[in-house]
Order: C-alpha cells, then structure tokens, then sequence
C-alpha cells in the first residue's frame, strides 16, 4: 500500500493540498501570538507562544510547492522543507518533525534560534511577490508538537561497529555529529566543561529566546539513544586529544565554541560592573542568576545599562538587563542599524521591549565613581565612511564630539577569540592566525588523523545551525573513516 | 557525583575537605586549582589544590568559612556527595633547580603553598616555608609542612605562636641576612601578597603568587577573572592563576573580589537563619571580621 502510494506521489508530484497556487498566495502569512513587550520585559518566559494548530496549517498550506525547491539549498543542513510542510497538512506532525530530524537533530532549537530570514525564507518562491512561507514557525511547531506530545520516537540504531567517537563539547556541533554518529551504531562519549551539557544554548541564549527544558530534552534524547555525557570534564586540562586516543577512541571531534572574550582595551574596563556578554548571559542563563530566591549565583543588577555591540549576542544580553530590572537599557553601537549583525527578529523584540539604541556610538573610556565600580561611559560619536575588509562601511569618529552616558553596569558583546586549551595541548593541530583550528570545507577534517573540527573553534563566532551543519558534514566524513580506516 | 571521603574542622572556619577525583589527581600538579559545586542550586567556586594522594585518588582542599557555599560545605559528611568537581584548572606553578626556593602561606594560602613547596623540594632545592596567621589556632598544616622544608618559620600576629609579626618580617630578616633565594611564591590574603611583593622588589628576588579572583567556568570563556599584569589585561583561569607579584595590579584585585560583598552577605544571613539547615553551631556563630560584637 506504501510503496503503490509512493510509486504514484513519483508518478503525479500533487500533495495534500489541494488549493490552486492563486489561492495560496491569498493566504496571509501567519504571526506567532506573543507575550506582550510591557510584561515580558519583566519575565524569563519564552517570547513567542508558537503557532496553534489552525496557524500552522495556514501557514503550510501557502508554500506553492515549487519545482526547483530553493528553499532546501538555502537550509545549511538541507531540510526536506517542502516534505515536512506536506506531512503537516496532513496532520502528521510527528512525522513532519521525523523528516526534519532526517537532517537535523535539533529541530526546535533552529526553529527558534536560525536566522531563517537569511537562509530558507530568504529564496522561498512564495516570498517573491510577498511574505515568505513561516519556515522557521513551522519548524517548531512541528518540534513542539512532538515533543509535548510524547510522540519523539528513537530511530533506528545501527548494530554496533564496535568504533568509539569522542566529541568534545555540547554545543550545536558536538550535539549534531552525536546524533548522527549514535545512529550508525558507533559507540559515542561528549565531554563537556561545564557541569550540564548544550554550550551556547545552555550558557548563552537566553531563557526567554530558547528554554532551557528544550536543550534539556534534545539531550535526554541523545542519551536515550545511546550517547554518554561526561559533564565537568575539561579536555586539555583533564585529558588531552592524544591521550582520548590512548584511551581506546578511534575519532574525535572538536566543537569546542567561542572563547575567550574581546575586550575593548579601553581605560577602565576592569571596573566592577563591566562584564563580558559570555559572563553575564552564563551568569543568568546556566547559573539561574535571575531567580536568586532558588539559585545561589550572583549577578549586578543596573538601573541604567549599556550593552555594546550589535549582534545577536548583545541583544540576548540587553534584553536580559531590562528583565533584571534596569530603567534603561542602550544598545551603543559603533556603526548604523543597517550593519548591525543581530537578527531583525531579535532588534525588533528588543525595540518592543523598550531597548534604546544609541547608534553611530563608541566607548572610549570608562569613569570609575570612586569606588571601583563603573558610573559612566565616555563616548564618541560616529561617521560611516569607505567599507572595510569585512565590507561594511567603516566606522570613523566625529572629532569633538564626546559626550557621557551615565551606565552603572556595561557588557561588552563584540565577539570572542579562540579557546587555546586544546591546541595548546595538541602537538600538530594547525590553527590560523587567530587561533581558530583549520579543517577541510567538506570533511572537518583538521591536520591530524581522525580529528576533525566544527562550529565556531573553526569559523569564528558564527550560528547554531552552521555549527549544526559543519557537525552533519563532519559525522558522515567520520563514519567514512570509522568504517573504511579505522580495522576492528 | 563526586563522593567525599573526609570533611574535617582543622580550625576556628577551617576546614579540610578530601574528595575522590581519581582522573582528576592523576593529571593535577602543584598551583592548579578546580571549580567545586555543592549542590544542583548552588554556585561555582573556585579552589586551590592543596594536596594530593595519587595513590589512592583523593584531593585536598582546604577552605575557609567566608559565605554561603562555603558553610554549606562543612554540612557535607564523608560518604556523601558534592555535585562537581572540575579540574585541573590553570597553569602548574613552574617549578625548576633555583638552589634555595621559599614558599610564603598567610591565613588559608598557608594551604596552597605545601604541594607546591613539595615540588620545590622534589626538583632538588633548598626549601624555605614562612607561613603565618593571626593566632596559634589558625596555623595548620605544621607537620605536613616540617616534612617538605628545610627551614620552616610559623608567624603570629598576636605572638601566641612562633614569631610574633608578619610573615613579611621573616622574609625580610632572611634577605637582610644574605639568605640567596631563587624564587619566592607567595599564597594569602591579597594584602599579605602585596606586602610581600613590594618588599621582594627591592632585593630583586623573583616572587611569583596565585590569584584568587571569582570566576565561573575556569575555561577561559567568561573572562570574569581578569586581573592587570603589567598594565595588560589576563585571564586568571588560563593565563595563571600564578602571576609575577612585582607586575600585579593588587588593589584592582581587591576591589573585583567585592563585587558581590552584598549579595554574598544577604544569602548567608538568610542561611545563618534557616531552622532547616544543619549547620552546626560554630558555623552558625559565623560574623564578618567588620561585623564583630
């Protein structure tokens, strides 16, 4: 009955939906309901309440099911985007959410934190002559469905190959090339520093973008599946690469994250109260800062707050100041909106909130109240002028034009530099001049056998789907190499 | 889980804490440190490693009653469990033949500085140890440190045990003397490393001392820790937390360790005054040295 059913789909590309494109088009592209700004700026809970059930069917009745299907080439992992939005008009969201996972182990994290606008939304068909489809929507309310639905089944698993796999960190990357590396059979360990596994969407992104249950369950799953977490391990401090294969592993795989925090090197800058966006987002994010009454961490609480930078990042940390209470908080970004890295999504909620931008702005200095501790910020204003390497135009101070923000805490968010822990400790490993480990595009393979890398060690500060999809890229390289290199 | 085999009061808010990290041990040299948890809810603290039994893998900690997580330590009985232990953390505190090498302990660095002195005396030199607290009872470790050095100098402010004065006072005599030392690590209170860096400056001997200041993750990623050395900014956590004491920003570091003073204070009266919590009653009696009847 399948197969005649799959022989005619083959046959007469028609679907479930049985709307004309016209009719589609007709259909106005659905918005998430959402907490409102006035009292989310005061809570930790999730910003988006996600579609109901009529929205998402809505919404996945308006993809016109092109031909060329350009959405899929702009998913970083290739989701069988079209596929998973026909099995929603079906009404079989789990196995909607089951296709997506095909590709891409964590579905309702992308579903929240990928910038879709840039990627899938960006070239879909339906977007041409108006609203993209609601990709990213459709992702999680999939994900959600499942999940809160006890419908996440465990996949297939291989039998076992007898090949271990260490992976070091729980970030994005570690989480994907596990998933993939568990389900051909091989026997998976994830070393993790910190005392609970996810990296950055456990320590970094906030509760209010990406609940921390959800991370929670993405990993309960994989160790459903067979992986093994070993928290509060430092590899290069506890273990070294070499000494992982002295252990009995047969490949490892570096997904160690962003490092160490730029500062700006201005004066002052280790006044009490400036904190790194690492810092202060761990602080409140992994340590639970924001609910003192259960949790023991502490964190400085402003009334008037500046976060510089204009990424995603400061966006998470701006966003969190205002809910621990500030009066103001500024973004102070040394170039204009346009630049801004940060996602339109994420600028947009933050302009709800009540986030002020002081654009065109950069610190030159910090002013101590006496005491240690930060009470304001000397500032320059700016000029665009020619664009630089990074091809936005340069930013180029107004002589004179100095003025002062009085701001009791600061976070500075403007990127990290690379983690030497590891390659430090591993003789061969060949990293680029900032320190990022180099790895072939397609293999992840770095300079040493059976290592490979992925994710922001590798690129730079970069996003959870790329990290994601250089794991996916590294997990089939590896398996390759585990079954063709690796004799047991 | 980390299982804790020994948690014993050695003095008036001292206690020694052995805890079972056998991978942990076999890998961690003198001046590391590691990031302890107590519970599922509570904070990452920092501790220096203050001994270790590759043996039968155990660490030492040594720690003070200072606020809450640390009270909250001394209810752990052996047998039962912290949530974390991580490490080794940091650089090893380099050790080389200098001929004669002096270790300088204060209040609780008095800790700290026995493996390291341990790795002096292992390496082939003659091992000097100046330690010192305000009176006999905070003194600790006497034997543990007769057995490593050569020459071993107990201090009291208060006289009521081995010199009467600082521990800078024995340094100084030594120096004064002509006593050829080729390198000085001192662990203490941050005036008490202060007061023996400045004085070290002077006669030009190498003096090197471990930071303390807060951190969280221990990894380089939170940048929390970052102390001035020589005007340029470190990470404690990777780039020491053993730093030249003649280059170190010493009134910054005391300033960044009380960025939290009232949040600390604030959850441990609300402990002090919890019926449910089994503190015993020498905790319980704890007061801040600026809050004392």
């Amino acid at each position: 009955m399948i197969d005649k059913e799959k022989k005619t789909k083959a046959k007469k590309p028609k679907g479930p939906n049985k709307l004309k494109p016209k009719d589609r088009m007709k259909i106005p592209r659905q918005d998430m309901s959402a907490q409102d700004p006035k009292d989310r700026a005061h809570n930790f809970n999730e910003v988006p309440f996600g579609f109901t059930e009529e929205q998402a069917l809505k919404e996945a009745a308006r993809c016109l099911e092109c031909p060329k299907e350009p959405c899929i080439k702009g998913c970083p992992v290739e989701i069988d985007i079209p596929e998973f939005i026909r099995l929603i008009i079906s009404k079989d969201y789990a196995a909607s959410a089951r296709k997506i996972k095909e590709t891409n182990s964590l579905p309702a994290v992308c579903g929240r934190v990928c910038p879709q606008e840039e990627q899938c939304e960006a070239v879909c068909i339906t977007g041409k002559k108006g609203k993209p489809v609601a990709i990213g929507h459709l992702e999680r309310f999939v994900a959600d469905y499942e999940r809160e639905n006890n419908l996440v089944e465990l996949p297939e698993i291989a039998p076992p190959t007898g090949r271990k796999v260490a992976i070091v960190g729980s970030g994005p990357a570690g989480l994907t090339v596990a998933g993939d590396l568990i389900k051909f059979g091989h026997s998976v360990t994830i070393f993790e520093a910190l005392h609970k596994p996810g990296g950055v969407l456990v320590y970094g992104i906030p509760e209010f973008r990406l609940p921390k249950s959800i991370v929670q369950a993405e990993c309960d799953f994989l160790a459903d599946m067979g992986v093994e977490f070993q928290n509060s391990t430092v590899i290069g401090k506890m273990d070294t690469i070499d000494e992982l294969f002295e252990m009995g592993y047969d490949a490892v795989f570096i997904g160690t994250g962003a490092g160490l925090p730029n500062f700006m090197g201005i004066p002052g800058e280790n006044l009490i109260a400036i904190y790194s966006a690492n810092e202060y987002l761990t602080r409140s994010n992994l340590m639970r800062a924001f609910d003192p009454d259960d949790y023991d961490t502490p964190i400085i609480r402003g009334k008037n707050i500046a976060v510089l930078g204009g990424g995603n990042t400061a966006m998470d940390a701006v966003r969190t100041g205002l809910r621990l209470g500030a009066d103001n908080a500024y973004i102070v970004y040394r170039r204009s909106r346009i630049e801004m890295p940060a996602r339109i999504e994420e600028v947009h909620h933050a302009e709800e909130e009540g986030i002020q931008f002081h654009l065109l702005c950069n610190p030159i200095r910090f002013i101590d109240d006496g005491k240690g501790w930060v009470k304001g910020m000397e500032c320059l204003k700016m000029e665009l002028g020619e664009p630089d390497a990074s091809g936005r135009r340069r930013p180029v101070p107004i002589e004179g034009s100095n003025f002062t923000l009085d701001v009791d805490l600061v976070v500075v968010a403007i990127g990290n530099s690379s983690n030497p822990l590891i390659p430090q400790t591993t003789p061969g490993l060949d990293c680029n001049k900032w320190g990022n480990i180099i790895a072939d595009d397609n293999s992840l393979l770095t300079s040493r056998k059976g290592v490979y890398a992925g994710g922001d060690i590798v690129t730079g500060g970069a996003t959870v789907i790329l990290a994601a999809g250089a794991g996916k890229k590294a997990a089939r390289a590896m398996h390759k190499y585990l079954m063709e290199e690796v004799k047991k | 889980m980390i299982k804790v085999i020994e948690n014993l009061q050695i003095g008036p808010m001292v206690w020694k804490m052995l805890v079972e990290v056998p991978r942990l041990v076999a890998k961690a040299k003198a001046g590391q440190f590691v990031i302890l948890r107590v519970n599922d809810k509570g904070e990452r603290i920092p501790m220096s490693i203050a001994g270790l039994d590759k043996d039968k893998g155990l660490l030492t900690i040594i720690y003070q009653v200072v606020g809450k997580t640390t009270a909250l330590m001394t209810t752990v009985q052996p047998g039962e469990e912290i949530s974390d232990c991580v490490g080794p953390l940091g650089l090893p505190s380099h050790v080389e033949k200098w001929g004669t090498a002096c270790v300088v302990g204060g209040g609780i660095g008095i800790a700290p500085v026995y493996p390291i002195a341990q790795a002096y005396k292992e390496a082939g030199n003659k091992v000097i140890t100046i330690v010192g607290a305000r009176n006999k009872g905070l003194l600790f470790y006497e034997d543990e440190h007769k057995s490593v050095a050569d020459d071993y100098y107990p201090c009291t402010d208060d006289g009521s045990y081995g010199h009467h004065g600082f521990v800078s006072d024995v340094l100084k005599k030594l120096l004064d003397d002509g006593e050829k030392i080729g390198m000085i690590m001192a662990i203490g209170p941050v005036p008490m490393m202060k007061v023996v860096a400045n004085l070290t400056k002077d006669y030009n001997v190498p003096t090197w001392v471990s930071l303390n200041p807060l951190m969280i993750d221990g990894t380089g990623m939170c940048g929390g820790c970052r102390v001035s050395i020589g005007g340029e900014t470190k990470f404690a956590c990777v780039d020491g937390p053993d730093f030249d004491g003649h280059m170190v920003d010493f009134d910054l570091l005391t300033s960044r360790l009380g960025a939290y003073k009232n949040q600390e204070r604030k959850a441990m009266k609300k402990l002090l005054e919890d019926p449910k919590c089994r503190l015993t009653k020498a905790v319980k009696e704890f007061k801040y040295p600026d809050e004392k009847a």
